[in-house]
């Protein structure tokens, strides 16, 4: 594990073009490390998540994306990601290829990928349109020993995977508290994991069968205080879910959601100072 | 005592929460099913089991949560498990009695669509997509569905199949070994569907009081069938629209509250 500031970490471990999973499922979502790969101009990204969520929305329409794999792409509780429907819809600002999957068949690729397997396995379910639009992505099998039909779903392995967490240890092990997701898949499954948290402590607050991922695991790590916001870190700040409402509003138009991201990701140095800006720090 | 004054949506959700029996096992979608699963938690249901997708399993929120997600569902829940495991140990492997659904478009066998409107590839509306629907539509011993009834999303044939109902009816489903039942009802802001026991035609078996057959009829996209037996259902009750009023309310107060983070002096 090395710290590093956040800057430094995305230089040195996203790469254009790359297969890319920023992980959190609701909670724990790293948008400071997902701003700065915007800063950084990252182009041609294979972006992978359960749920873009806002952060997808905002590099998809700054044009660091060329393909997102996914399962639910909504602003949950308020809509549309208006500019992930900009570029399925419109090509803009540049067409985006699509692999999608439901929410159980992409947590089994994480899960497959973290477990070494080639794919993952479950009980078929019912015909849905998905098979036929996606057929290069799942595939139907008998099981072996009672011939009940199965589906299949390729491993998936990012190149890396990046999480927010709330705490990190002197000797770099790392905490992550509350809803899960399919964090830790995602995390075990990738060749990297970058790691962005809340605060480093000198021992970890953690029940023994708490998430913790050890320090020989994580690739590098920033702190970050905030580095959830809008979204979440269990015990240190609620969801803004005020924003998320508002984010309706400021993505529904290009110009409008280009000059937010000017103003507000690409005029300030860095997570802190974005937070300043919108007055949700002092 | 039943109140006469209440909107659609009221009776649409407590209509919804009234279909659940208490001690069932619940996964809900966010939105009209959230409020309904708990409107039914907090009336008639209070041992109700809600299981969210985001991994709290008997969660008791005190206000409704705007994401499946809240910090609200995993500081009221009895466990809170990492995704796969709700979808591997407790939908697939059949404890879940009742799922919720919601969708873009229904058709007349109960399959859902929430993928796109138009063709896949050049859609003319990109919908949020699958999430956990298709494996819940399979897997949930029961599905209610709850969907705002209009031409437009009642259709005769759908743009995509995202989760399967009835499939082409008359036992397509079965036949397939799906091991849930499908689904039990469609709750609309007109009234109850039902599919026919043999066809799975969805049927029109109960209205809300003052609500029409041809305004139903008008409002579905295919040549809606009326049960034999029309029920009027019973207007929600002076205690569910307090529940329900009072759970909004709180609700629309914690989402107007601002975040404040504290950053530590040297950042």
């Amino acid at each position: 594990m090395q710290l590093l500031p956040l800057k430094e970490a995305i230089a040195a471990h996203v790469r254009d073009g790359a297969r890319v999973a920023l992980e959190g499922f609701t909670h724990l979502i790293p948008f400071a490390a997902g701003h700065e790969i915007v800063r950084q101009e990252r182009r041609n990204l294979h972006l992978i998540r359960m749920t873009p969520d806002l952060i997808y929305d905002q590099l998809i329409g700054m044009g660091c994306a060329s393909q997102l794999t996914f399962s639910w792409g909504g602003n949950p509780g308020v809509g549309s990601l208006h500019r992930l429907r900009d570029a399925v819809e419109h090509g803009w600002p540049q067409p985006l290829a699509l692999t999608e999957y439901t929410h159980a068949e992409l947590a089994l690729g994480y899960q497959a990928g973290a477990s070494g397997m080639t794919c993952g396995l479950m009980l078929h379910h019912t015909d849905t349109d998905l098979d036929r639009v996606s057929s290069s992505s799942r595939r139907t099998l008998s099981c072996p020993f009672t011939g009940r039909p199965l589906k299949a779903v390729p491993a998936i392995r990012p190149d890396v995977t990046i999480l927010h967490a709330q705490q990190i240890d002197a000797a770099g092990n790392v905490l992550l508290r509350g809803i899960i997701g399919a964090a830790k898949e995602a995390a075990m499954a990738a060749e990297r994991l970058v790691v962005t948290v809340e605060e480093q402590v000198a021992r970890l607050d953690a029940d023994m069968n708490a998430v913790v991922l050890p320090s020989w695991l994580v690739t590098a790590a920033s702190i970050v205080p905030g580095g959830a916001w809008p979204s979440y870190a269990h015990n240190h700040y609620p969801r803004d879910n005020r924003f998320y409402l508002a984010w309706d509003e400021i993505a529904r138009e290009r110009g409008a959601f280009t000059a937010w991201m000017e103003r507000h990701v690409l005029g300030v140095r860095d997570h802190a100072e974005h937070l300043r800006l919108l007055g949700v720090a002092a | 005592m039943s109140a006469s004054d209440y909107t659609r949506d009221e009776i649409m959700t407590v209509t919804a929460a009234r279909q659940l029996p208490n001690g069932a096992v619940c996964f809900v979608g966010i939105g009209l099913p959230s409020a309904a699963c708990n409107l039914a938690r907090m009336t008639h249901a209070p041992d109700l089991v809600l299981i969210y997708e985001s991994g709290t399993v008997g969660t008791r929120p005190t206000v409704l949560p705007l994401s499946i997600g809240d910090g609200e569902l995993a500081e009221t829940a009895t466990s809170v498990v990492p995704l796969p495991e709700i979808f591997a140990h407790y939908l697939q492997r059949g404890r879940v009695d009742f799922g919720f659904l919601g969708a873009a478009q229904i058709d007349r066998h109960a399959n859902l669509n929430s993928t796109v409107i138009g063709a896949y590839a050049r859609p003319k509306v990109r919908l949020p997509g699958a999430g956990g629907a298709p494996e819940i539509a399979t897997f949930a011993g029961e599905v209610l569905i709850i969907m705002k009834q209009t031409p437009r999303s009642f259709v005769p044939r759908l743009d995509f199949r995202t989760s399967c109902g009835y499939l082409a009816g008359s036992g397509a489903r079965a036949a397939t070994g799906s091991p849930g039942a499908g689904p039990r009802a469609v709750i609309t802001d007109f009234g109850v569907l039902r599919p026919d026991p043999d066809t799975h035609e969805l049927t029109l078996t109960a209205l809300y009081p003052g609500i029409t057959v041809e305004a139903a009829q008008a409002a579905t996209g295919w040549p809606l069938k009326i049960g034999t037996r029309l029920e009027t259902l019973p207007a929600p009750d002076s205690d569910e629209l307090r529940v329900l009023r009072a759970l909004q309310a709180s609700t629309r107060q914690a989402q107007a509250r601002p975040v404040r983070i504290t950053l530590p002096a040297a950042i």
